[in-house]
């Protein structure tokens, strides 16, 4: 222990834990998109709102059965089943329509989602902040190394791996992930061998909505919930997207990785211009491999 | 015959211009000014997006660097203001370049979100250094020469100015080098195999775009007075692509157009609403689905290739 002391100084791994906790969620978010970016090929702006309304609709869920373990698991059910709907409603009712168009075309028009769904989620939620407290099962700190670490905190580093898991099983193990898998190659002779592309282009879309919801209900008890945290996270999603490789969900997490680590140890090394630095690191992949870092399904 | 047709139509708006202060109140003059430049803003975007097809996703920070270049300037330094407002644009197309060459080698959405994220970087950095920026707050109280300091000095000055850059930049996109940005947007690589070198003609039209839209900022700090970092938030880029897109991308005046409208109907929308995003996306949306060429495509579709077969 004395020799990780001497290496590190206790801040620096507490900060590092921090870190991959903040990655955890990243990668939720991010791979939702990435999945979304790879077979749809839509650059999903309005992903952010969809995370907002996820962590929105925890609070509602939460508060309608009154806090409490229980309560906390619904809404960590119930949240990203609704986003997912939601997705399902926005994929069928405009995207369907709209995949020919260029890809700035489809940015723009995600954008407006976005502007629409965040003025809708003012209009439903108001603009006040929202807090959910850490259910009592979650709060205390376990010891890591001789160092505090909020449980909840360790609960989202478990999360993490088992989505990487359970996506990694769906999209290689499963016939529909083989399809969609497929699909983003060559979408038409999907078509031709006589599969129904439409649903497979839907099923991926709520899958990535499904995620994007997820990842809001799992931030709902670290943050204010309030409207603009849409905007700051979808940019955060889309970097890491574009440096891990378009599509590509190991990027994702690899990206995400980067993005948390550089966050959290910046705001150590330089207090003052710590959002800077995983800016900075993005700038450095894409200087030095300029599609990401792995291989882009694009 | 149509190239004094094409004056008069010229000529109309700009006199209604000049008139606009003696008829309109203190407040619409200002709404104006903003109108103008936000015109000229969406217009030296297009160079970039429209004319030379770059995702130019982040063009709003070489406003806001325009902006803080000359607030900096004047407040900061000794200088007279006109060196102010050399530097402010200065600044913008010197930060262009720089982020052109690291961008350049890229294409479409990964060249956009590279300049996003080195925008966002720039951002971060206003954002927080609070001892030079101002921080979140940004700087207020700038001092201006007497003669821009009044309302209406300020509106000639932003009309002047306005008008002299889009005409420039008309110039530009009518020049040879404007039909050469062109003919690598239609088509990169029979350009190249032409003998244009592609790479330098797109950061030297990257580099126009920067330097006319900080010259945008700059008079943002005229008539406002003040600059803060939210100017150059990557949301308000998008939101001037809007404007470039509402208008119609592929004709010249189709930006101004969009950004009179934007900006118009936000003035007067948040008298009556605070749902702005929930009109904006509306409208966008409509657009996007019916009108994918614009206000004035719709138009100039026609008159456009009549012109091309003319000359």
């Amino acid at each position: 222990m004395d020799f990780a002391a001497n290496l590190f100084s206790t801040g620096t791994l507490s900060q590092i834990l921090v870190g991959l906790s903040r990655t955890t969620i990243l990668f939720i978010v991010s791979s939702g998109m990435s999945l979304i970016l790879g077979v749809l090929r839509i650059p999903n702006v309005a992903h952010g709102s969809l995370y907002m309304i996820g962590a929105f609709v925890a609070w509602t869920v939460i508060q309608f059965l009154g806090g409490g373990l229980f309560a906390f698991l619904a809404a960590l059910v119930v949240a990203p089943l609704i986003v997912a709907a939601v997705g399902f409603v926005l994929e069928r009712g405009f995207f369907s329509y709209l995949y020919e168009r260029e890809h700035l075309m489809l940015l723009l028009l995600t954008f407006s989602f976005a502007l629409i769904l965040g003025d809708l989620v003012k209009i439903v939620w108001g603009p006040e902040y929202r807090s959910v407290t850490v259910p009592a099962f979650f709060q205390g700190s376990a010891e890591i190394f001789g160092l505090p670490l909020p449980w909840y905190n360790l609960f989202l580093l478990i999360v993490g791996p088992c989505i990487a898991v359970f996506l990694w099983l769906v999209i290689n193990k499963t016939n529909l992930g083989k399809i969609a898998r497929a699909a983003a190659v060559d979408g038409e002779m999907v078509g031709a061998v006589g599969i129904n592309v439409g649903w497979i282009f839907a099923f991926t879309f709520v899958l990535g909505s499904f995620l994007a919801g997820l990842g809001g209900a799992l931030i709902a008890p670290m943050v204010n919930i309030s409207l603009g945290m849409d905007h700051s996270l979808i940019m955060e999603a889309f970097l890491i997207v574009i440096i891990g490789g378009l599509g590509n969900m190991w990027g994702a997490l690899l990206g995400s990785l980067i993005f948390g680590l550089t966050q959290s140890l910046g705001i150590l090394v330089w207090p003052q211009f710590g959002i800077a630095f995983p800016y900075l690191a993005v700038v450095a992949v894409l200087v030095v491999r300029p599609r990401g870092l792995l291989r882009s399904t694009w | 015959m149509r190239r004094s047709a094409g004056l008069l139509l010229l000529l109309l708006p700009l006199a209604a211009l000049v008139a606009l202060p003696h008829v309109l109140p203190r407040f619409h003059t200002y709404v104006a000014a903003i109108v103008l430049l936000t015109a000229l803003l969406a217009t030296s975007l297009n160079l970039a997006i429209g004319y030379t097809g770059l995702y130019q996703f982040g063009h709003a920070v070489f406003y806001g660097v325009g902006a803080y270049g000359t607030a900096l300037m004047l407040t900061r330094s000794g200088m007279p203001a006109p060196v102010a407002f050399l530097v402010g644009p200065l600044a913008a197309a010197a930060l262009s370049l720089v982020m052109g060459l690291i961008c350049i080698r890229l294409s479409k959405l990964y060249f956009g979100m590279l300049q996003i994220s080195l925008g966002s970087l720039v951002w971060a950095v206003v954002y927080r250094w609070y001892s030079f920026t101002g921080g979140d707050d940004g700087i207020h109280g700038i001092p201006l020469p007497d003669a821009i300091a009044s309302p209406k000095g300020s509106y000639y000055f932003t009309l002047a100015v306005t008008a002299l850059c889009v005409f420039a930049m008309h110039r530009i996109v009518r020049s040879p080098f404007g039909k050469v940005i062109q003919g690598i947007r239609d088509n990169p690589v029979r350009a190249a195999a032409i003998g244009v070198d592609v790479r330098l003609h797109q950061l030297a039209s990257l580099v126009i775009a920067g330097f006319f839209g900080g010259v945008a900022g700059s008079l943002f700090v005229v008539v406002e007075n003040s600059v803060f970092p939210d100017m150059m938030f990557w949301t308000f880029s998008l939101e001037v692509l809007i404007m470039c897109l509402l208008g119609g991308m592929y004709t010249y005046f189709g930006p101004l157009v969009g950004a009179s409208l934007i900006v118009l109907l936000r003035v007067f929308a948040s008298v009556h609403t605070q749902y702005w995003g929930l009109i904006l996306g509306t409208i966008l949306t409509l657009v996007i689905i019916f009108l994918p060429d614009g206000v004035l495509g719709l138009f100039a579709r026609r008159s456009l290739t009549k012109e091309d077969r003319g000359a």
